[in-house]
Parts: C-alpha cells; sequence; structure tokens
C-alpha cells in the first residue's frame, strides 16, 4: 500500500487568526462533522474495550471457528480460532490509536525544535534540511526493516520507524512557517526590542504555528494508522497473539474464502479511523484559513 | 542552469554520503558477531581473531567504513548468508518485477490523477467535483493490502478476471506479463492518485485566479481549453515532483502488494531476508532504496527546472 508521504499535502500557510470559538463555529460542516462522528465512534470503541468487548481479544472458542456476523454472542463472528472478531478489532484499534500517537508524538518532538531552528537562522537551515533529506532517503518500510533487523520486530520499533518517516514534513512544515513569520511586524518588532532569537522563537512564532502544527498532526496520524496495519500485516511490526487490526487482516489472508468477513471488518475499521482523520484534518486546514472566507 | 544543477548534485552527494554513514552504522549494530557466526561457537580466540583480521573487522572503524563504501561502489554487495548466491545477482532477478510493477502503477496514478483532477475543476461546484473529491479522500484512507485482499476475493476467486498471485516475465509472454501485474498495479497506483488528484486539482486553482488565464478567458477561449493548455501545464510540475517524493512509499507500497500477489520481486526479497536474518542482503536492499531514492528526486528536480526556468533562478529550490 502507498503509505502518504504528506509534505505535498501541507498547507501553505494558516495564520492564527481565526479564535477558537469561531473555529468552531466555522467547524460546522457536514464534512467535519462526519469525520468528528466517525472517530467519536472509532476512539470510544477502542478506549472502552475492556468494558465493552464481549470477550477477551485472545479468547478462543475451538467450537465455533468461522461464525458469520449475525451469530448469537459473535456479532461480527469469529475468525479460525474462534476469537469474536468484534472483541479483537476493539483492542486492536488501540493499538492502532497507540502507534499513530507516538508518531505524531515524535514527529512533533523531533520536528518543531528543528523546524523552528532551520526556519529562524539560516546558518541551521543547510544541516537541518540535508538531514532531513537523509531521512527522507529511508522509506518507512525501509527504516522498520532496519530496526527489526536489530531489534526484533515488536510494536515500539513500529511506531519508532514510523515517527521517524513523518518527522521530516513536520520539519518543512515548521520552517516554511517560521520563515514567513520572521518577516512579520511583530517579530521585527519584537528583534527591534532585542530580544533573544529563542525567546522570540517561544514566544511569538511558536504559537503562530501551531495550528500549521495541528493540522499536520492530523495528516500524521492516519498515515500512522496505515503504516502499522502495513507492518503488522507483514510481521514486522506488533507480534501476536497481541490484537491489531493488521494482524486480523494478516490472519484473515490464510482463510480469505472460508471466511470473508474476517477480512472485511478490521479493514474497515482502519478506514473509519483514516478516514474521520483525513475529513476532519481538511475541514480544519480549511476552517484555519481566513482566506477561504470568500468562498 | 549550470549553478542550480552543481548545487543539487552536491546536496544529493552530502545525502548519499550521510546515508552510507547511517546504513554503515545500522549493520554494526546487529546483534551477532560475524567472526563468531562464521567460525562456530568452538572456535578458539586465535582462529576468531584470524577471521576478524581477514574481514578487517581489527581494522579502525573509519577504514572499514571506507572499504564498505568501495565495495558498494563497486557493486559488490556480499554473498546471502542463507544461500550462498551473490546478493547482488538475486536483486538482478527480483528487481525487475518490483520496476515494472512501480512504473505500471505510476502510470495509472498520474493518469487516473490527472484525470480526475480536471474533471474535478472543469466542472467546479458539480457534482463530478464532489465524487472526485470523495474518492481521493476516501482512497487516502483505504490500506492498499485491504483492497488487494478485497481484490482477489471478489474480482479473482469471485468473478476469474484477473489471476490471484504470480508473475510471468515479460520476455516469456507479454501478454500473460501483462495480465498478472495489471490489478497489483491498479491497487499500488490508487493511494498515488489521490495524492496526485489533490495536488493536480489545487495547483490548478491557483492557476485558473492567474493573469494570463483571465486575459485568455478575456480574449474568449473556452473554460476547457484554457484548463487543458494552462492549467494542465502548470500542474504537470507539481505532479512530477509529487512522484519523485511519493517514490519511498510507492517502495514500501510496492512490498506489500508483492507479498498479496505473491510476486518474486523485490520486496519479497527483502522480507524473506528480515525473517532469516539475512544481513548481507537487508544491507543491499537499504542500500539500494537509499540510493535509488536519491537519485530519482535528483533526476525530478533536473526535469523540474527544465519544465519551469523560473525554478533554476537562485540555485534554490
Amino acid at each position: 500500500m502507498t503509505v502518504i508521504e504528506h509534505s505535498d499535502l501541507a498547507p501553505e500557510a494558516a495564520p492564527a487568526v481565526v479564535g477558537p470559538r469561531r473555529l468552531l463555529s466555522r467547524l460546522r460542516t457536514p464534512q467535519a462533522i462526519t469525520g468528528a462522528a466517525m472517530l467519536a465512534v472509532v476512539v470510544l470503541a477502542g478506549l472502552l474495550a475492556p468494558l465493552l468487548a464481549p470477550h477477551g481479544p485472545a479468547e478462543v472458542h475451538f467450537d465455533a471457528p468461522f461464525q458469520l456476523p449475525g451469530t448469537v454472542g459473535f456479532a461480527l463472528g469469529t475468525d479460525d480460532l474462534g476469537r469474536d472478531v468484534l472483541s479483537r478489532m476493539m483492542y486492536g484499534i488501540r493499538a492502532s490509536l497507540m502507534v499513530g500517537i507516538v508518531a505524531v508524538g515524535l514527529a512533533v518532538v523531533v520536528g518543531t525544535p528543528l523546524g523552528l531552528a532551520a526556519g529562524y537562522w539560516r546558518l541551521l537551515d543547510a544541516p537541518v534540511s540535508r538531514l532531513t533529506d537523509v531521512t527522507l532517503a529511508f522509506p518507512f518500510l525501509i527504516l522498520a526493516v532496519g530496526l527489526a533487523a536489530i531489534n526484533g520486530p515488536s510494536l515500539a520499533g513500529a511506531a519508532i520507524s514510523l515517527g521517524i518517516a513523518q518527522v521530516p514534513t513536520m520539519v518543512r512544515v515548521v520552517r516554511a512557517e517560521t520563515m514567513r513569520l520572521k518577516e512579520s511586524p511583530f517579530v521585527l518588532a519584537a528583534t527591534a526590542m532585542d530580544a533573544s532569537g529563542p525567546r522570540i522563537l517561544a514566544q511569538h512564532v511558536l504559537p503562530n504555528c501551531l495550528s500549521a502544527i495541528i493540522v499536520q498532526a492530523t495528516v500524521i496520524m492516519p498515515a500512522a494508522v496505515l503504516g502499522e496495519a502495513v507492518l503488522s500485516f507483514l510481521g514486522l511490526g506488533i507480534q501476536p497473539p497481541t490484537p491489531s487490526l493488521g494482524i486480523m487482516l494478516s490472519d484473515a489472508q490464510q482463510y480469505l474464502g472460508r471466511a470473508p468477513t474476517a477480512a472485511l471488518f478490521p479493514g474497515l475499521a482502519i478506514v473509519a479511523i483514516c478516514l474521520g482523520f483525513n475529513l476532519l484534518g481538511d475541514a480544519l486546514r480549511d476552517a484555519l484559513d481566513p482566506s477561504t472566507d470568500r468562498k | 542552469m549550470r549553478r542550480y544543477l552543481l548545487v543539487r548534485l552536491g546536496q544529493s552527494a552530502i545525502t548519499l554520503l550521510l546515508a552510507s554513514m547511517v546504513i554503515f552504522l545500522g549493520v554494526r549494530m546487529l546483534p551477532g558477531d560475524p567472526a563468531l557466526a562464521m567460525a562456530g561457537e568452538e572456535a578458539t580466540p586465535e582462529r576468531l581473531a584470524m577471521i576478524r583480521a581477514d574481514l578487517g573487522l581489527d581494522q579502525p572503524v573509519w577504514v572499514q567504513y571506507g572499504r564498505f563504501l568501495a565495495e558498494v561502489a563497486s557493486g559488490d554487495l556480499g554473498e546471502s548468508t542463507r544461500t550462498g548466491a551473490s546478493v547482488a545477482s538475486m536483486i538482478g532477478a527480483t528487481l525487475p518485477v518490483t520496476l515494472w510493477l512501480s512504473l505500471y502503477a505510476i502510470v495509472v496514478a498520474v493518469v487516473t490523477g490527472v484525470a480526475l483532477g480536471l474533471l474535478a475543476e472543469r466542472y467546479r461546484g458539480r457534482w463530478p467535483e464532489w465524487v472526485a473529491n470523495a474518492a481521493a479522500l476516501t482512497s487516502l484512507s483505504v490500506p492498499n493490502f485491504w483492497l488487494g485482499m478485497l481484490a482477489i476475493l471478489y474480482l479473482c476467486i469471485g468473478l476469474g478476471l484477473f489471476p490471484a498471485s504470480g508473475y510471468v516475465p515479460l520476455t516469456d509472454d507479454p501478454v500473460g506479463w501483462l495480465v498478472h501485474l495489471t490489478l497489483p498495479a491498479l491497487i499500488l497506483g490508487t493511494g498515488l492518485a489521490a495524492v496526485i488528484m489533490r495536488q493536480t486539482r489545487a495547483s490548478m486553482i491557483e492557476a485558473m485566479r492567474t493573469d494570463y488565464v483571465r486575459t485568455a478567458r478575456a480574449k474568449g477561449l473556452g473554460r476547457t481549453r484554457v484548463l487543458l493548455r494552462y492549467g494542465l501545464r502548470n500542474s504537470l510540475i507539481v505532479v512530477v515532483t509529487i512522484a519523485g517524493l511519493q517514490l519511498g512509499g510507492l517502495i514500501s507500497g510496492a512490498v506489500v502488494t508483492e507479498q498479496i500477489f505473491a510476486l518474486p520481486g523485490f520486496g519479497k526479497l527483502t522480507l524473506d531476508a528480515v525473517f532469516q536474518r539475512d544481513y548481507p542482503v537487508i544491507q543491499a536492499v537499504v542500500v539500494l532504496t537509499t540510493v535509488g531514492y536519491v537519485l530519482v528526486n535528483l533526476a525530478v528536480d533536473v526535469l523540474y527546472s527544465v519544465i519551469d526556468p523560473r525554478i533554476r533562478v537562485g540555485g534554490r529550490s
């Protein structure tokens, strides 16, 4: 699957002139509401898995393999070992979201300071740009292959390789914002008042970069969720018996003809997470961009 | 133009050098002592020392790094620790499959992406735009391997439209080759098509706001003509760049697609190597992907400056 390296989807510039209250009112579009509703269902299902799941995620029922959806006790059917597809999905969503959060966290924590520095100090621009070039030269799957070769496949390895792979795009987004803001009157004024570089960045530039960072995070999140599914599917990520949407699909592939629904639902869960973030991200980008007022 | 090319070449060289250091250090971090692996657990310290000297492991790190660079540059990628075959020949056998698959997918993605982008812009505010946008957003959210599984289930097993797996070399049977690659390429191309569609659209919206488009429209040129002549030309640059930038994603995607459709390509080689801990093969795969990525992006930048002369100015992109 093509995991989109979204640098190209980054917003041109999203100045934070839209206040929180106005933002909320501008987010009342069908698109945003659909996205938010999808995410709410999925995230709740994941968070409340221990309370709501009808069965344990690894609980096998050898007397009831390949049950169809709608079977009493197994709303979405069972897999080859008679494990409840719905329960496993709910736990799998937790793993997906966890990897996504770690990847976003990594990209923000590493990418933001690098982007600020590269955008503000010309001297640092070239080294940081080379660094991002080098990182981009390693696709996330190759990074994951390398990490799996060194440490063995794991959830942490998958999350780290996905996060590292997203750092360059975050650096570029923040760098572009910083370069733009550097020329703005309030930064020039602060410079004239002899404020130090780090102070200007922290007080004036970073707060104005936040909306771009948030939008970029909504881009990274689905990419990481898709990436986790791919890595787990290939056996490079989360290891069984820990439930993961990717592992469920990889299991289901082996008996695709007998129980197609075991492959259908985990895939739909991934689509729901990613579509939710993509819809919300798009709406957020439009809402934060004052130039869309004209439309 | 020459200055721009020189700067870009220098940047690519630095990137490759840094990447080679990362790979070299990564290989050294691999668990296990290669000398111990070769000599066996019962080896005497003298024998181990001999093997280490043989492999150059007793040399300073920078000497080892130099040897590594020289070997890679001369195309000597070592032998597989599993089969003993030369890694270069293993790659030679599998790479064409992946290259054909990727190329096919890029063609699919560019054609559908640009066409949908054009359509959405031409019928802005009407249902084709809405459909194209929804399609793009959905295909960005769908895991391709899942789509592949569903396609196998319904199109291959259900309707028998395509073969579900396998590969036929182009030289053996061109028709069989095309038939076997079509579905994998369609699946691999969907995500990229969505990105290209959105970018085509964004750059067209921008182009449609320019003065020269307004002039062309004022002269009485139709909306479709203007779109094709000015909008398309402007979005070409974006499409070329995206295709280059997305190469990393495409490689990752090819690995999974090959796995689903049982294509004997580079991706399968990579995965087998990881699970068999065949380190020389892993190293070669990483080196090759990195070099390929850097070179393609260099080519993209050069192509870019040919398409759009404005980019050459100043030597910075």
